[in-house]
Order: structure tokens, then sequence, then C-alpha cells
């Protein structure tokens, strides 16, 4: 009988002993003369507990983690044996933390080997495209504009109306391009999705291509992760080989292939019109729009551009309906998010889950609060453009509408959780400091109001002019915000703005506030 | 292409030679928007985008010298002059900065005797800031010559040091 084991190839499992792992297990399994089969699968996303284990059983998959390689041969003994071992967690679904999400988005990630396709098909892969082709064009477009998904990368803009504006341009040439310029701190759902399960992205971008009749398309993956680079273009040769890239995707009168094009360290290609000058070989700066991308994209054609969720959420919306998807989620938030939570925090990792949860409950109950057991002071929701909430704005539920009524955005769901040794002053000048060394320098506000924040945060910090220089630093992210042509410039002012307002005793606000130490 | 990728660590890089970089950009030219994927190849084979490459580039392409340098400088990626033999990278995004990643970076530029985006004077180590490796669940992280490495502390961030100082 041959033993079967999951253990992720996931960079994040990879970055903590995954590697390791794998090959202490061979050799504990050589030296007891047991035969065993490694899948390398993505992470399941829980990520304290990584390098996870998982063992196949009759009664499902059970969990093993955070494993070391010194627990090799302990976990081998256990397996062979009742299975009981101190880092045993039980059958992996049955986890409360993974039990309690729903995962749409993510269904398969950790699941599935990312290298087979057959496994990919064995899981419900495929389904989705099947049902866009028989479909037709049109009724695909629709189905993703019914099911209310929005813009994952951040901007939320309604990814059916996107479509359906590039299927109505008439254009000898339409393409399609995925943003995986994943720069946001705080998020690596992106990353787990190209890693974990490849096979849903390339599926979400054929269907895509079909709906607006675009036969080619680009990954724009940034080089960071050179891990999820290998791993799309293994999947991309890999479908290609299986016919469901190529001149006849699944044997259907339509042509579509993919290319990945790695980014070079730039912040701002996260942003779609730079991306797209990015990938044409230019310097990435961002173009003003009008005209949309959806009218003059790539080399001036019809582009569909959507980050790498909004595609991959679109196979199981083709599958089980706009309808289905649409019955998830709260408001004008359909469907789900997988949010990520990161930083200081003790469960922390990806969390899928409908739309509308309050963020108190991720960054308390699931996340469980700070790692260094120390209180929670702030968050910082959605990336380095993100704001900084305090424990008081804990109700607000995770929604686009909810965060942007006060003034934060979700951006692209990640949640960073800093305990109370932080210095918010610090954190506002970072966020200044990070616009400055990544702007792109097309437009003044951005260029030259992010290099006279830091400038003017320094001043409040020395304490120089205090009330004067707030007043400027206020004024600055008044022009910044209005006046940038894109997100880096336009948004730097919320982490700025947020510190200020909420922790103003961090800017030398008179009284101070005082602050309670570790209560526990 | 794919195969080339398999080894994610980092090859030592070859010395500059113009018929090298000839075949990498020729290579490369039928595709669409080649400049970004002929600056990587080149980079990838020298280890730096060596100055004498850019008129090669500006000739295959019908674009001018300056649009070539323009995009070289642009993107932080691409290097101007030859990294140190190991290349330590450390993430100081937020996620990283509240996992206790700040201290850590100071650690790096005490030890080694310099300040983050140099290369050593012996040429043994290049440290340079990376703005997230996506790895923030496991904050803090560092990237040593491709490796990923997190949950960051002193020791093994020691471990790293010295592997990078050899």
């Amino acid at each position: 009988m041959t033993l079967r084991l999951y253990i992720p190839i996931d960079a994040g499992a990879l970055a903590v002993g995954a590697e390791e792992v794998a090959t202490a297990i061979r050799g504990a399994a050589a030296r007891h003369n047991v035969a065993i089969d490694i899948v390398r699968n993505g992470s399941r996303g829980l990520y304290w507990l990584e390098p996870l284990v998982e063992v196949a059983t009759p009664l499902g998959r059970i969990a093993y983690g955070p494993v070391t390689p010194g627990d090799a041969e302990s976990l081998l003994i256990a397996i062979l044996g009742d299975g009981a071992h101190p880092l045993r967690h039980g059958p992996t679904d049955e986890i409360a933390w993974l039990k309690r999400q729903t995962r749409l988005t993510f269904a398969r990630c950790g699941i599935v080997d990312p290298r087979s396709l057959d496994d990919y098909r064995a899981h419900g892969g495929y389904q989705g495209l099947e049902r866009a082709l028989a479909v037709g064009a049109e009724a695909t477009v629709e189905e993703v504009v019914q099911s209310g998904l929005r813009g994952r990368g951040g901007a939320g803009f309604p990814t059916g109306i996107k479509w359906r504006t590039v299927a109505q341009t008439k254009a000898p040439q339409k393409y399609i391009v995925c943003n995986a310029d994943e720069g946001d701190s705080g998020t690596f759902a992106d990353r787990m999705i190209m890693e974990g399960d490849p096979f849903v992205l390339i599926e979400g971008m054929t269907i895509a291509g079909i709906a607006v009749g675009a036969t080619r398309g680009y990954v724009y993956i940034r080089s960071e992760y050179p891990h999820a680079v290998a791993a799309m273009e293994a999947a991309i040769a890999t479908a290609r080989r299986g016919g469901l890239l190529g001149g006849r995707v699944s044997s259907s009168s339509f042509a579509f292939d993919l290319e990945v094009r790695v980014g070079a360290g730039a912040y701002v290609c996260g942003e779609e019109t730079s991306l797209l000058d990015s990938l044409e070989g230019k310097r990435g700066q961002v173009r003003a729009k009008p005209p949309l991308p959806a009218h003059k994209g790539l080399f001036g054609l019809p582009t569909v551009i959507n980050n790498v969720l909004s595609f991959a959420s679109v196979p199981i919306i083709m599958e089980k309906s706009g309808a289905f998807y649409r019955d998830f989620g709260t408001g004008r938030s359909r469907g789900t998010m997988p949010i990520q939570l990161a930083g200081n925090i003790k469960h922390g990792g990806l969390f899928e889950t409908a739309f509308g949860v309050a963020l108190g409950e991720l960054v308390d109950d699931i996340g469980g609060g700070t790692a260094s057991g120390r209180p929670v002071r702030a968050v910082q929701v959605g990336g380095p453009l993100g704001a900084y909430f305090p424990r008081a704005l804990f109700d607000t539920p995770f929604d686009y509408e909810a965060f942007t009524a006060r003034d934060g955005l979700i951006g692209h769901g990640g949640i960073v959780v800093f305990d109370d040794t932080v210095n918010m002053a610090k954190q506002a000048r970072f966020a200044l400091e990070f616009c400055a060394i990544e702007s792109c320098g097309k437009c003044t506000p951005c260029r030259i109001g992010s290099a006279r924040g830091v400038e003017t945060v320094d001043r409040i910090m020395r304490n120089q002019d205090r009330a004067a220089n707030i007043e400027v630093l206020e004024d600055l992210c008044n022009t910044m915000k209005f006046g940038s042509l894109c997100a880096l410039g336009g948004f730097t002012p919320f982490p700025v703005m947020s510190a200020l307002t909420h922790f103003p005793e961090d800017f030398g606000a008179q009284p101070p506030q005082p602050r309670l130490q570790a209560a526990e | 292409m794919a195969t080339k990728r398999q080894d994610i660590r980092r090859q030592k890089p070859a010395p500059w030679d113009k018929e090298v970089a000839l075949l990498r950009i020729q290579e490369r030219l039928g595709r669409e928007g080649p400049l970004l994927p002929i600056l990587h190849a080149l980079q990838e084979e020298f280890g730096y985008i060596d100055e004498a490459a850019e008129p090669l580039i500006a000739q295959a392409l019908n674009i001018t010298r300056a649009e070539v340098h323009g995009v070289v400088t642009f993107y932080h990626d691409f290097r101007r002059a030859p990294a140190g033999r190991h290349v330590l990278k450390l993430c100081r995004a937020e996620a990283c900065q509240a996992a206790g990643g700040d201290p850590l970076a100071a650690r790096a530029e005490a030890r080694l005797g310099m300040t983050m985006g140099t290369t050593a004077p012996d040429g043994s180590v290049s440290l340079e800031p990376v703005y997230c490796l996506g790895l923030c669940a496991v904050a803090p992280s560092a990237m040593l010559d491709g490796r990923l490495v997190a949950r960051l502390d002193e020791s093994r961030l020691d471990a790293l040091l010295a592997e990078a100082q050899q």
C-alpha cells in the first residue's frame, strides 16, 4: 500500500521549510521501507500551520502542522500507527478556521495537484468553460454581469460591464490581460491561486476571451513571485498540450492562447494603465483615462484587464450561474472575498468568506489577535494605499461601500495587524516615502507631493511648527487625493490621514492619550 | 523558456558578450512588446544590463537609445552594474514591519557593515530592500539568491548573513 501525503509547494510554505520537510519524510519512509507518494499541493491557507502535512486516509485528509524536518520520523511512525501525534489537527476539512469559510474562488486551492490537469478536471475544472461554449459569448457576458462580480484588484468596477464594453467594441484584435502584479503588502491571494490552482485562472481568462472575442492573453506577474511565474508557465504549457489553449479551445471554433510576462519591480505597474505600458515595453507610466482600456488598451486595442481573483471567480460563476454567486454577500458587494490576514497576527492566512463580516471578527476572532500577544492597536486594510483603522472602527462590515464611507478601502482584501508598539507617525511617513520611491513621475501631485509629505511628517515628528505643518500635510494630502492621475498618489493620503485622524497622539497631539498596556 | 525557470535560484552570471547579447535580442524580436523580455534575458545572462547593450537593443527595436535607457532605469529590477556574489533582499513593507522587520533590517545593516541598497566593497553581497514577497502571513521574510525564508528572527537572519558573506 502506498501512503499518500500532501506537502505544499506554495512559496509561503517553502519559505518556512516545506521542501526540507518533504525531503526528511522521504528519508524516513526509505528507512522504514514504506512506499510513499508525496503530492505537492498549494497551501490550504492556514499559514500558522505551515508546513502543513496532510495524509490521505479512508476518513479523509488528516492534517499535521507546523511540521519541521526533525518531526519527520515521529510523524511517519504516527501515521503508520493510530495517527496520534502532538501536531495532529484531525481531518483538515473539520478544522474550524477552514470550515467556517465559504470557498468559491479557492475551492480547489490546497486540495488539487496544481500541476495536474486531470486533477483539476476531477474537481470540477473546465465545467465553466464548457457551459460558456454551450451558451455562447453574449450569454456568458450577461452571466458575469448578473453575478455582481466586481474587480478584486481593488477598484471594484463591475467585471461584467467591463467585458460587455470590450465585447461591443469592434477591432481586428482584442486582448485579455491578467493583472498579477500583486504588490500590496498584506496580500498574497493571487500568488496562492497561481501556485495552488493555476488552471482556474487559465480557465477564467479563456472564458473572458471567448466572451469578448479576444484570441490572445497575457498574465503579467511581478518578478518577486518566481514560483508563481514557474507554476503559471507550466500550467499554460499543460493546458496547451491538453487542447484547452491554442487554435481550437476544447475542440470548439474559438482560438485563445496565453503568455506569461514578468514585471520588473515597479509597484505602480499594478495600476492597470501603467501595466499596459509596461507590457508594451515602455516605462510603466500611468495613462490618463479616457480612453478606457476597454476601448484602447494594450497596443491601443480593446482590452479586458482584470485581477487574478476576478478571472479566477469566473469559472464557478459560469458553472453554477451568476445568481448562485450573487446570493452571497451584502449590498452592492456580491459573492465572496478572499481575505488575507497578515502581519502581526496569530492565525494568519487566506480566509474566503461572503462580504459583510465585521472587521473586528476577522482580526480578533478569526485572526486570534496578534502573534506577539500584545493588544491590537491598528490594522491597515487594503495594502499600502489603505487606511489605518483603530479598534473603534472594528464594527465596519467588510464590503466596498462600508469601507469607503469610513475613509478607507478594502483594496485587494489584505488586512495587516499591528500591536501597540507601532508608531503611527512613522507609518504615515512610510506611506509617503513608499509613494515617493514608487511614483511613476507622470503627475506632479504624486511625484512632488510624496517627497514634500515625507519632509513635512519629519518636521511634525521633530515638533517643528507642529500646528502649521499638520495644516500643510492636510493640504498636501488633499492635493494628492484630488490631483493625482491614479490611485498611487490619489490613495496615499488614506494611510496618512487615517493615522493622523485616529492616532493624533503619535503625532504629538496634546494632551497625549494614556495608552493601556497588555491587560491579559 | 519554462525549463529555464525550473531552477528558481540565481545562476552565476556570464561575462558581458556582445554576440550572446545580440542572440538573446534576436530570439525575442518576434514577440509583442519585446523590450522587457529582452532586458530580463540579458540580466539573467550577464547579471546586469551593460550600457553597451542599450544601442544594440535600440537598433534592433528601431527605437531611440534614450527610450531604452529610460526603460532600464525606470524599473528597480534592472541593474546597471553587477550585483554581489550573493543578493540578500529583506522585505521592508508593512506586514513585515508589523512583525518586527525593522529591527532585523537594522541588524543586517550593522552586522554586514553596509546600508540597504548597496553592495559590499569585496563584492560578496548586495543588501537590498524589497517591497513585499507575498509571504505576509509568515512575516518577516527575506530572499537570498532566489531562496525564500520567512518567520525571520535574529537567529534565522544571522544564519542568512553568514551564508551571504561566504
